[in-house]
């Protein structure tokens, strides 16, 4: 229940992939090794341009102080957004980003992490903001995923008023249009297969929460999945909110009948108690909420990176030969438009997932004494 | 490493943001889509649940206009009889009426006849009487002459008027 199968499902492709890949490119090379003596193409010289894979990945993967759209050579197109800093010798900074131009330069104090910042601290990250006297700050800026979590939540605003509005005038016994009849079935399913299930009597209450948390994960989920898009769900900061959330509903509407069974679950001898109290505490309060935020971020970070991984590939056989780079474009093409197609199931089925999971949680708090079958050891 | 660890940044705004579009969603979308949601099952749950009441109602209407239909029909047949009864007693009770009326009349007829017989034979015998008495008369007139004649005469006479 708590290990999902989908980290090593994700793994096991990799890992299959790897190796075909290695074999399909040994292949390739084999083949083409001519031409590439034939041009007397040294590798070493390549070297030096050789992309950075690792920087290439997380620099998609991580938040960012500007949207990048794309590079040619020294120009990059890139969005700035605003950067908020507080700091509490100096107090609050509020700029663009396009002040460090591109990390090449400091403003008021503050410079973007660059290379050789890493090589002097390697605790630090690219593309974070560091202050130029060591002084302690907190960065408030409205990044690349605050943006995208904003646009995501302006579509959603729009298309669920939109559709309660369509609601609210068409009266209730006319066939629902457009995108009203799209949300109905994923409301509807929500309803029947999340919330009746594992909420009982009280499910209206919380129906709010859980279509919101589905309607939030999926949305972003596959906002992330756009080329350039943020990656926002898979970001360990907005599934700790998330999950935070649902541990405050869940703690908020727990009973004496949850938490008499976790402190003191009747009919167990008493040494086994004090193993399974522990146990019980553990798993309830620390182990399922973080379960549930891990989850969704490591299966979203996975997919971005399996995606990114696999481009990569193109470039690095690329760098070896031009030929086995084109070899393995056309494989990786195939590949990374499988995993989209796979990301985007897996977009719909981890928002279902998360709030399958917290409506199950949630519903064995609020679980009242009359209810003798209950789910709550695992 | 650094991705396993929340930005306090991202994690802010989310908070704010998520949590500021939970309730303005709640308010303007959950609230009004679940209650159409609701109230849609509800009206189609009352339509179908009234249309077997109609459906019921239905049936038991029809059982009962067949329950009246075949009152109806018995009443007839008991009224019909019951009319065949009167009838029949009715032509029973004027025959049996005529009957004692003709009797009756009958009765009276010889009755009649009787008083008339004997009227006229008390007639008869009063006029049988006077002729006799004029026979006699004559007798009497002509026996002057022939009077043991005419005594066997009057005689055979007496005893014919006697043996009518």
């Amino acid at each position: 229940m708590i290990f999902t199968p989908k980290i090593p499902v994700k793994a096991l492709l990799t890992l299959l992939f790897v190796i075909f890949g290695f074999a399909f490119s040994g292949f390739a090379q084999e083949t083409e090794n001519h031409p590439v003596t034939a041009e007397g193409r040294d590798p070493h010289a390549e070297g030096e341009k050789k992309l950075n894979v690792k920087e290439v990945i997380f620099g998609h993967i991580r938040d960012a102080h500007d949207w990048h759209l794309f590079s040619v050579g020294d120009f990059h197109a890139s969005l700035p957004l605003p950067v908020i800093l507080y700091s509490p010798t100096n107090g609050l900074s509020v700029f663009m980003s396009s002040k460090f131009h591109h990390g090449h330069e400091p403003y008021n104090g503050y410079k973007m992490v660059d290379e050789h910042d890493i090589a002097a601290d390697p605790t630090l990250v690219k593309g974070k903001i560091m202050s130029l006297d060591g002084s302690k700050f907190y960065d408030f800026s409205i990044t690349k995923n605050v943006v995208s979590m904003l646009i995501s939540l302006l579509l959603l605003w729009f298309l669920l008023t939109g559709s309660a509005k369509k609601y609210k005038n068409n009266g209730i016994n006319k066939a629902p249009t457009g995108w009203q009849n799209a949300l109905e079935p994923v409301i509807g399913f929500v309803q029947d297969n999340v919330a009746k299930p594992y909420l009982g009597k009280q499910y209206l209450k919380y129906m709010p929460l859980l279509l919101t948390f589905f309607f939030f994960i999926w949305i972003n989920n596959l906002l992330g999945l756009l080329p350039g898009g943020a990656n926002l769900t898979g970001n360990i900061a907005v599934t700790l909110l998330l999950t935070l959330v649902f541990f405050v509903v869940m703690l908020a509407n727990s009973t004496k009948y949850f938490w008499g069974h976790m402190l003191n679950p009747p009919g167990i001898p008493m040494g086994i108690k004090f193993i399974l109290v522990p146990i019980e505490i553990l798993s309830n309060l620390l182990i399922k909420p973080a379960a549930l935020a891990i989850r969704l971020f490591a299966n979203i970070f996975a997919g971005h990176t399996i995606i990114l991984s696999l481009m990569c590939m193109i470039f690095i056989f690329g760098a070896m030969s031009k030929v086995a780079g084109f070899g393995v474009s056309l494989f990786s093409v195939a590949f990374s438009v499988f995993m989209f197609f796979l990301e985007l199931l897996v977009a719909a089925i981890q928002a279902f997932i998360f709030t399958n999971l917290a409506a199950v949680f949630i519903g064995q708090a609020i679980e009242e004494h009359h209810h003798e079958e209950h789910g709550a050891h695992h | 490493m650094d991705l396993l660890l929340p930005e306090l940044g991202l994690f802010f705004w989310t908070a704010l943001a998520f949590l500021i579009a939970f309730f303005l969603l709640k308010k303007f979308a959950w609230k009004p889509i679940l209650t159409a949601l609701h109230d849609r099952e509800k009206s189609i749950a009352d339509s179908i649940s009234s249309a077997e009441k109609m459906k019921a109602e239905m049936s038991n209407m029809k059982s009962e206009n067949e329950m009246l239909l075949n009152q109806a029909r018995e009443e007839r047949t008991l009224m019909l009889r019951e009319a065949k009864d009167t009838k029949d007693k009715m032509i029973n009770e004027a025959k049996e009426q005529a009957k004692e009326e003709a009797s009756k009349i009958i009765a009276e007829a010889r009755e009649q006849i009787e008083q008339q017989k004997n009227a006229a034979l008390i007639d008869v015998k009063n006029k049988m009487g006077s002729l006799v008495i004029e026979v006699a008369e004559k007798v009497i007139r002509k026996e002057l002459s022939n009077k043991a004649e005419h005594e066997n005469y009057i005689k055979t006479l007496a005893n014919e008027i006697k043996m009518n």
